[in-house]
């Protein structure tokens, strides 16, 4: 799965950059760095909606340390321990994410959750990443909205109006994970900006990716967030199909089994940055 | 553009014994526009060896490097946003306008970042480019102050030697016989060494105003700033933020020329006022029609009496320096602001079709006219921060090698179109002293031609 087939040319003329750059914030980056990398790139882990850059400490930080790779997560703003601005938009969290890889002291793969594949998505078209994970891609579009309302109308009703947009557990996980964890999770997660979430639903494609990097995407095929159809639609669009692990919820990161798809992404990165 | 084609690539082996690099493209300077040259042409697939001069990186942002005109206190004049790498932003903690030690801590990042420093040969000078048989290229190089040198072939060179480093002087008459001290700006380091001194400032161009400026904050005795003509000096703010974000809104509105002229008389008008108030002469010309002098300072020392504000320098006597108006002045330093002139000594000028007056005429601001393997990055004066445009011409430069040595029918293909492109003007306004102002470009204008370009490529795959 290399070369993406660059979606929509690359615009050099990019007056909104200049003549509105996105505020600063304050932005949480949690880390795990092995002692010796061995020229092994960063990763940049980027949490989905509601989500913080926690949600990558609980396990997967840690694990791709041991496996040799500079582990990073950041918080997008509004979440977790980043600061939060009014107004917030798909924009701000792109430069969120764009800012923190610049800020790695090589050239990063960016690793990208739910709405956060599409954070990532869209920032690769103004980072050239080392490479590329795009896990349970949330897309969006109607069809994303209708299939949340559909499996859970009160969690995301509130969401269409600008309200939170809340998730079963049955969404989220797999049943393997015991319920009392489950909760607990749950009660951490908080809420992305109403016009991003708003974005979700209609929003540009994003550009194509600059600098021609390798990208991988993966889901389970028991996910209640992101459908068979809308991953294969995303792996399609980076010319190949997705990686899958049945039994697993939308949280692939938290889930029970959260070892394996994290294995596959390390393996894939040994190969193809190797 | 036009390039008489070579023979076949890769023909017969020169008599003369030179290191063939095989496919890697050498790049002239580890400045702005060569680290990014550099990190453009890794990522295209192309291997890179990068020369420079000196030990370190960074150019003239370097402020350690002996051919660096930056002077202590200096700050960026465009804004952060217009000014980084598009795929590589300064941290958006840093100010509106960077010191230059931001700067070079920025491109030292984008170094390491891209791990560009493997492919780059510190210490060493090119001595001479020069084309051989087939296409390709014979660079000689020396370690800087040694005298071994050694020759290497490439597939294609790009000239990113920047062109802020061999200072302009100007021919005044008397200008030998004068006692004075004079200096170009460029050496002036450290603006504190003004203090207390009786200085005159030729040329108000971004530099000049910068060093009157801050010959005034340093409490020079006294500060003469010499002009030839009228200038518009547009503040680094309007409305609370930096002129060219909301110059960047009225380009994106898409207003004719007019209509953006018009506007910006009436913003300036409100927050700088008449200029002949301060003493200096009103602008000869419209807004747009020479390279924006971004100071937000020169107009309040000229308010407060620090820098006056003196006609152009007629000639210079033994101790004395008189102007047009027939005042003479008694100055212990006078600093020339006149520029800077491009350089290419280790090139044959006609490659680069160089004329009398030292400028070279590339399509594109880029291009040589004779070999499709020859190119130069940054060569721009633009209305906005130079690296985003050094970015994306690096790109065409790495798209248009991979088409030129991969595919030459394809790109002997692409010729009409691209001379029909080369033919274009690069500027908005007709330029008030063209002559001076020939590399001068509209960003705006010049990425759209650059875009076009990179259209064309994309096709051409």
């Amino acid at each position: 799965m290399s070369r993406p087939p660059g979606p929509g040319r690359t615009r050099l003329v990019r007056h909104r950059e200049v003549a509105f750059p996105v505020p600063a914030v304050r932005r949480e980056v949690l880390t795990a760095v092995p002692a010796d990398a061995e020229g092994r790139p960063p990763l940049l882990f980027v949490p989905g909606f509601g989500a913080g850059a926690w949600v990558f400490a609980e396990h997967w930080l840690d694990h791709a340390a041991g496996r040799g790779f500079p582990a990073y997560a950041v918080s997008l703003r509004g979440h977790g321990g980043s600061g939060r601005h009014p107004r917030t938009t798909l924009r701000a969290y792109v430069h969120d994410v764009v800012q923190t890889a610049c800020g790695l002291p090589r050239q990063a793969v960016l690793v990208g959750h739910g709405a956060g594949a599409l954070v990532v998505a869209m920032a690769l078209s103004r980072y050239p990443a080392r490479a590329a994970v795009l896990a349970a891609p949330v897309f969006g579009g109607p069809a994303t909205a209708l299939r949340a309302l559909w499996r859970h109308p009160v969690g995301t009703l509130p969401a269409l109006v600008g309200g939170p947009l809340r998730l079963r557990r049955g969404q989220l996980f797999g049943r393997e994970l015991p319920v009392a964890e489950a909760r607990a999770y749950q009660r951490r997660m908080g809420r992305a900006a109403p016009l991003a979430q708003w974005q979700l639903l209609a929003h540009r494609a994003p550009e194509r990716p600059v600098g021609d990097p390798p990208v991988l995407v993966l889901g389970s095929p028991d996910d209640a967030v992101v459908s068979g159809r809308a991953l294969g639609r995303v792996a399609r669009r980076y010319g190949g199909a997705p990686l899958l692990f049945p039994g697993m919820g939308h949280a692939l990161m938290l889930d029970r089994g959260w070892r394996e798809p994290l294995d596959a992404v390390l393996d894939w990165l040994e190969k193809v940055t190797g | 553009m036009s390039f008489e084609y070579g023979g076949p690539v890769g023909g017969a082996p020169d008599w003369r014994s030179a290191y063939d690099r095989g496919d890697t493209v050498c790049v002239i300077g580890a400045g702005a526009s060569g680290l990014v040259a550099t990190k453009n042409l890794v990522e295209h697939g192309f291997g890179v060896d990068c020369y420079d001069r000196e030990t370190s990186v960074g150019g003239i942002w370097n402020w350690r490097h002996d051919r660096s005109p930056v002077y202590a206190t200096a700050h960026l004049i465009s804004s952060r946003p217009a000014t980084g790498f598009p795929d590589f932003p300064m941290p958006d903690s840093w100010p509106d306008y960077p010191h230059h030690s931001q700067v070079l801590a920025y491109l030292q990042r984008y170094a390491d970042h891209f791990d560009l420093r493997r492919h780059i040969w510190f210490g060493t000078e090119v001595v001479r480019v020069r084309p051989v048989h087939g296409g390709r290229w014979e660079v000689t190089t020396r370690s800087t102050g040694g005298y071994t040198e050694r020759t290497h072939r490439y597939a294609a060179v790009v000239v990113a030697n920047g062109h802020h480093w061999y200072p302009h002087l100007p021919e005044i008459e008397g200008l030998d016989g004068y006692t004075g001290e004079t200096v170009h700006a460029s050496a002036v380091k450290d603006p504190t060494s003004l203090r207390g001194r009786r200085v005159l400032i030729v040329g108000a161009g971004n530099t000049g105003c910068d060093l009157a400026a801050e010959a005034a904050a340093q409490r020079a005795a006294a500060c003469w700033l010499s002009t030839r003509r009228g200038y518009w000096y547009i503040p680094k703010y309007v409305f609370g933020r930096p002129v060219d974000q909301v110059n960047e809104l009225v380009l994106a509105a898409r207003l004719p020329l007019r209509v953006r002229q018009w506007l910006f008389h009436r913003i300036l008008r409100l927050v700088v006022g008449d200029l002949r108030r301060f003493g200096l002469p009103r602008p000869d010309h419209r807004v747009y029609e020479s390279h924006p002098i971004v100071n937000s300072q020169l107009i309040y020392q000229l308010g407060h009496g620090r820098v006056i504000p003196v006609a152009d320098v007629a000639r210079f006597g033994r101790t004395t320096v008189e102007l047009v108006d027939g005042v003479s002045l008694e100055p212990d330093l006078v600093v020339f602001a006149t520029g800077y002139l491009p350089r290419f000594e280790f090139l044959d000028p006609h490659l680069l079709a160089i004329d009398d007056a030292g400028r070279p005429h590339l399509p594109l601001h880029m291009f040589s006219p004779r070999e499709p393997t020859l190119a130069v990055a940054g060569l721009l004066q633009p209305d906005s921060g130079l690296f985003p445009l050094v970015h994306w011409q690096t790109v065409a430069i790495a798209r248009w090698l991979r088409v030129a040595l991969s595919d030459p029918p394809a790109a002997a293909a692409l010729q009409p179109r691209l001379a029909a492109l080369a033919a274009r003007r690069w500027h908005d306004a007709r330029l008030r002293d063209s002559a001076r102002h020939w590399f001068e470009v509209s960003h705006v204008r010049y990425l759209r031609g650059l875009q076009r370009l990179l259209d064309l490529l994309e096709r051409a795959r």
